[in-house]
């Protein structure tokens, strides 16, 4: 196999970073002003609105509530745990156990009548924002039960974010989802059932 | 297993011990033997199969509840026996109708039933006499009705076609 | 977590309907009496309820736990369960024999193979059907790779309960070996399909067994390294140590099976005392602890993962040729390349998967060794295409009543590493 082997180029040749040096030195005296002193400011400091940054960090820092269910349940704690596919690089690896704490919750696995009212009371004490991940194919819908057990799907009762297939899915598909949440968290969080619904968060109503 | 020549020898001695009217037939089939009993002489037959016989079977493996629908009784409950010294498995089964669907618990006898019995009662009916906490144990506490009855229907939800989307009432209306 | 006032004479926390129960929880004092009165209680004879509710971080799927506790020491636990029942049993009676063993994988999540491996067995039985020889070999290598996943998991799991969370690292990782294997020969991680009535779906591909030997090569280093962190650890060992002793006559009266059996002395497997698909061919040993404690019972795990390593090399390296399934074309389908020729073939392939095969009337109950004991399936046919009653004998569920007695009179701590030894896998306790 032929290699070839290129110096990968400099990010920026002598002369130019010695003249940024001369110049914070400049600025440090107070030598700068007028318009070399906005330009030395705005090649230093990143502009941008008060939303994007709260997106920004509310997406590299999703903490999800530990809420295993069935066998998708094997496959979070495999995201979660497991060397090879593992959310920490997405900066979601603290799992928290209090509702209190968490920023996402990932259905895991299949949601039977009697746990119902259980998920949705976690879900109401979690704070906002919070996101749901139905993951698999028994909480987006009833999956394979169609059967008097199970809730056909957990959008019945709570209001969820993203859907992920698979029975159950793959790792690779888990971590997919949560990008796709994380996308969603930045670019435009009104998309689905906020913006459906012109809401802001869900409330127990008392029938 | 026992054999059929043995499952026979086994209902004789348990006429014998027992009653007359105790066993009220055994089959034998693949292998599988099962002798069927009357449900107000269980607990005579499992103390004396667990006790008394010459080959006793001390371990109860599974206490499971059938729907026998359209045949009548309907409600069979049964008990899959093992000998663990002689690895045998004998299955005793009675059968009780929906009307009169009780049964004496065997908890006393065997601790295991505990659960299995509560199970058997939340998903057929079948009320077994003297069990300590007879509750629902998997279905939701105040649900209503027996959910592995055959008749009992599987609910969920009707699948959505293009056929049929239009007639059925979805959740905005 | 719920408190429930206390009152001088202790009712019982389930005697109230349930709707009642589900009642917020009130933050107002109840009134007690008069401080005259209330002092002459002893702080230490109250007894305090403690709900660890369905979702808990230690609790290993969604049980539910009713403590009574005095102080720190549990007088009294009850389990409730149901949070996950899926109704499987109902579902199977509405589906074709082949398609129900995709729902009877689904109870028992971490051992997939051997929930299909015991309906199989007993559809087989029903049908008294012959599985090839190599189809039973096939079996037993993924029967076994699946006890090792599973008791990685359960490793795993059960140190993070403790707080060693490094082995859930570690666990997981081994783990993706084995689903990795699993890939390569069934075409998916978990829930596989790949056993079916007469054998298995297909024969493994080349190259895999190359890389089960890889993996059996590596992974007795490993478990040297999992016991080398664990073994002698004095945090392992105080919390292990003496914890949920019961005596063996006791859990065979509970029913118990399983490593939680062999761990306090009593060496009963039904892998060695009813073999089932060719077990008998192998040599391994059962692992026996000696009292029960958490301690026996880790260390029985242990060493069947060592055993399991143990009999999938002899079955590698005795595998022999042949079919992969039963070669009777009115249980099992045709190869596909039969079917551009033969018209038989053809109408064989036709039946089976628009009606499937029909079982004669019958009943029959057999049980194999799942890696939390005896897993059963009673399954009555009435000759029809679906099965009418379906019953899977779930060793987690049998199990879960041994929790009281192991659990009454320790602590609250010891509870959990009670539960964790226990390895209760909710999916099979409430199907």
């Amino acid at each position: 196999m032929e290699i070839t082997r290129t110096k990968v180029d400099p990010i920026e040749s002598p002369e130019a970073f010695r003249a940024k040096q001369l110049s914070a030195q400049q600025m440090l005296r107070g030598d700068l002003d007028g318009r070399a002193l906005e330009e030395y400011v705005e090649e230093r400091v990143m502009l941008t609105t008060l939303e994007k940054a709260q997106n920004w960090a509310r997406r590299n820092a999703c903490w999800p509530l530990g809420f295993g269910l069935a066998c998708c349940a094997i496959e979070m704690i495999t995201v979660i745990g497991s060397p090879r596919n593992d959310i920490s690089r997405f900066g979601a690896e603290v799992v928290r156990a209090s509702p209190r704490q968490a920023d996402m919750i990932i259905l895991s696995g299949r949601v039977s009548i009697k746990m119902a009212p259980v998920i949705r009371r976690i879900y109401d004490q979690m704070l906002e924002p919070k996101w749901v991940i139905a993951m698999g194919a028994c909480s987006s819908s009833a999956g394979m039960f169609n059967n008097y057990a199970v809730v056909a799907g957990a959008d019945k009762f709570l209001p969820v974010d993203v859907y992920i297939p698979g029975c159950p899915p793959r790792p690779e598909a888990l971590m997919y989802g949560i990008n796709k949440l994380q996308d969603k968290i930045t670019q435009d969080p009104s998309l689905g059932w906020r913006e459906r619904y012109q809401a802001e968060g869900t409330e127990e109503s008392s029938a | 297993m026992p054999d059929a020549a043995g499952l026979e020898l086994i209902a004789q001695r348990v006429r014998a011990a027992v009653a007359d009217e105790a066993v009220l037939g055994t089959h034998y089939a693949h292998e599988q033997a099962m002798l069927e009993v009357a449900p107000a002489h269980v607990r005579g037959v499992l103390t004396y199969l667990r006790d008394e016989d010459e080959e006793p079977y001390e371990f109860l493996a599974s206490l499971h509840g059938v729907d026998y629908l359209p045949e009548q009784p309907r409600l069979g409950v049964h008990y899959q026996l093992l000998s663990r010294a002689r690895v045998e498995r004998l299955g005793v089964k009675t059968r009780v109708t929906v009307e009169a669907p009780v049964v004496p618990s065997v908890v006393d006898l065997f601790p295991t039933a505990n659960h299995q019995e509560r199970e058997v009662y939340d998903m057929f009916g079948v009320l077994f006499d003297g069990h300590p906490d007879p509750r629902r144990i998997l279905m939701p506490e105040d649900y209503e009705g027996y959910p592995q009855r055959r008749d009992f229907p599987i609910g969920g939800e009707p699948v959505l076609f293009t056929h049929n989307e239009h007639k059925l009432p979805r959740w905005y209306d | 977590m719920t408190e429930e006032p206390d009152q001088p004479s202790m009712p019982d926390p389930l005697a109230a309907p349930y709707r009642e129960r589900e009642k917020s929880v009130t933050l107002e004092r109840v009134a007690h009496g008069t401080a005259a009165e209330t002092a002459e209680l002893e702080p230490e004879t109250e007894l305090f309820t403690l709900n660890l509710g369905p979702h808990h971080p230690a609790t290993h799927g969604v049980l539910r736990l009713l403590c009574t506790l005095e102080g720190e020491t549990v007088r009294e636990v009850k389990p409730i369960i149901g949070y996950v029942h899926t109704g499987i049993e109902k579902s199977m009676e509405t589906q074709q024999y082949w398609k129900a063993i995709t729902f009877v994988e689904r109870m028992d999540y971490l051992a997939y193979f051997a929930n299909a491996m015991a309906y199989c067995n007993t559809v087989e039985t029903l049908l008294e059907e012959e599985v090839p020889k190599r189809a039973q070999y096939l079996r037993v290598i993924h029967l076994e790779l699946n006890r090792i996943a599973s008791h990685l998991f359960w490793l795993g799991t059960s140190a993070l309960d403790i707080g060693a969370i490094t082995m859930l690292w570690w666990g997981l990782r081994e783990r993706d070996h084995v689903l990795d294997l699993f890939e390569m020969s069934t075409g998916q991680r978990m829930h596989t399909r790949y056993f079916q009535v007469g054998g298995v779906i297909d024969d493994i591909p080349p190259g895999w067994e190359q890389k089960c030997r890889e993996f059996l090569a590596l992974f007795p280093a490993r478990i040297d390294q999992y016991e080398a962190l664990l073994d002698k650890n004095e945090i392992w060992l105080q919390r292990m140590k003496n914890v949920g002793a019961v005596p063996k006559e006791r859990l065979v009266e509970l029913g118990v099976t399983g490593p939680l059996l062999r761990a306090s002395g009593d060496p009963w497997d039904l892998r060695k005392a009813d073999p089932y698909s060719s077990y008998d061919d192998f040599d391994f040993k059962i692992p026996v602890g000696t009292i029960g404690d958490c301690y026996d019972r880790y260390r029985v795990r242990m060493a069947e993962m060592r055993e399991s390593c143990k009999i999938i090399e002899q079955a590698l390296d005795g595998l022999p040729e042949g079919p992969f399934i039963t070669t009777n074309r009115k249980v099992a389908l045709p190869p596909r390349h039969e079917l551009a020729t033969s018209m038989e073939a053809l109408i064989h392939h036709f039946k089976l998967v628009t009606e499937g095969f029909r079982v004669p009337a019958g009943e029959a109950y057999k049980a194999v060794e799942s890696p939390r004991g005896e897993l059963g399936c009673y399954i009555l046919a009435d000759g029809s295409s679906k099965p009418a009653r379906v019953h899977v004998r779930d060793p987690s569920f049998v199990n879960l009543q041994a929790l009281a007695e192991m659990s009454e009179g320790g602590l609250l701590a010891d509870m959990i590493a009670n539960v964790a030894m226990l390895d209760p896998i909710l999916g099979g306790i409430d199907r």
